[in-house]
């Protein structure tokens, strides 16, 4: 059982991360941070393997991953 | 008992940085400050970094810091490798900054062999002054000074395959910021760089092909495809010259 963590503060909404999930998990959320960007939530938190590929590709670090 | 995996590496704290959504620069400071930290010398190290984008990442991390001048962080680095030579002398150095502006003084230090290692940030365009083109900006690139052509600014400089024909350099490489596969592989680069200098006191060199989605007008997402396509040709990933 595996799960991550978004900073969402720091969140810049890049998307990387979407694209680097290999079940795509990670989407926008609706929701905005208070410097008014959409961050990344994730989808069916059950599926994570912990692969850590997401916190790898973020180049803000913004994800921490636990196993 | 779940166990945290990954995520900021000690050294790194979780201040938010001005750098635009999408830029490798944090990932090639995180790579650098984990190579560090494997290594056990974060502490001795000491990282120079002229101006550019580079700046805007001065309050995020632990490392010792020197400011330089435009295009000469390897002049700097090369005075604090000669004083201290127990120190692990870091240049952090852009593009613009490293292959159009210092170019001298980064092919020089690499000539003479100082005991330092030489980063340099590859996006292809000068970033902070706004996207203006540089010598590694490829051919009909789109800058705010015009686009690329060969007959009027000839065709992007290889200043990496230029430092691996020189004599004195012990590790020359490069390497991309695109994918987690990439970042993977830059990390084990920068471990062998820097244990280069630091074991056999040679001039190390890396090179990280990096996103600027803001100068080349590509949204975050679009940038991996754009620079698999048209980056990935032009400056081939791999070692260069080995010491190990």
């Amino acid at each position: 059982m595996a799960h991550i963590e978004v900073a969402k503060e720091r969140c810049k909404a890049c998307e990387l991360c979407t694209t680097a999930c290999p079940f795509g998990l990670l989407r926008l959320s609706d929701d905005y941070n208070s410097a008014g960007d959409h961050y990344i939530v994730q989808d069916n938190p059950e599926k994570c393997i912990g692969c850590k590929l997401c916190a790898i590709q973020c180049p803000d670090t913004v994800i921490e991953v636990y196993k | 008992m779940e166990q945290k995996i990954y995520g900021l590496p000690e050294g790194m704290n979780d201040k938010k940085t001005s750098f635009c959504p999408g830029c490798s620069h944090m990932a090639a400071y995180r790579t650098i400050v984990e190579s560090l930290n494997e290594l056990n010398e974060r502490d001795n190290a000491v990282i120079v970094r002229p101006i550019g984008c580079s700046l805007n990442a001065d309050y995020s991390f632990d490392i010792h810091a020197i400011q330089s001048m435009h295009g000469r962080a390897s002049a700097v680095a090369t005075g604090v490798a000669r004083m201290h030579p127990e120190k692990t002398v870091l240049a952090y150095q852009g593009d613009g900054d490293a292959h159009s502006i210092g170019i001298a003084e980064c092919l020089y230090a690499a000539n003479r062999g100082e005991k330092m290692t030489c980063i340099v940030i590859n996006n292809s365009v000068y970033g902070m002054t706004g996207g203006q083109m540089s010598g590694t900006t490829l051919l009909g690139q789109r800058t705010t000074t015009g686009i690329r052509e060969f007959d009027n600014q000839g065709a992007p400089i290889h200043v990496a395959e230029m430092i691996a024909q020189l004599e004195a350099p012990g590790y020359v490489a490069r390497a991309a910021l695109y994918t987690p596969k990439d970042i993977m592989q830059a990390k084990k680069f920068m471990v062998k760089a820097l244990r280069c200098q630091k074991e056999l006191g040679k001039y190390s060199y890396i090179e990280l092909l990096s996103f600027c989605p803001t100068n080349w007008g590509v949204k975050p997402v679009d940038c991996i495809k754009y620079a698999q396509e048209n980056v990935l040709p032009v400056y081939p990933v791999g070692e260069l010259k080995t010491c190990f």
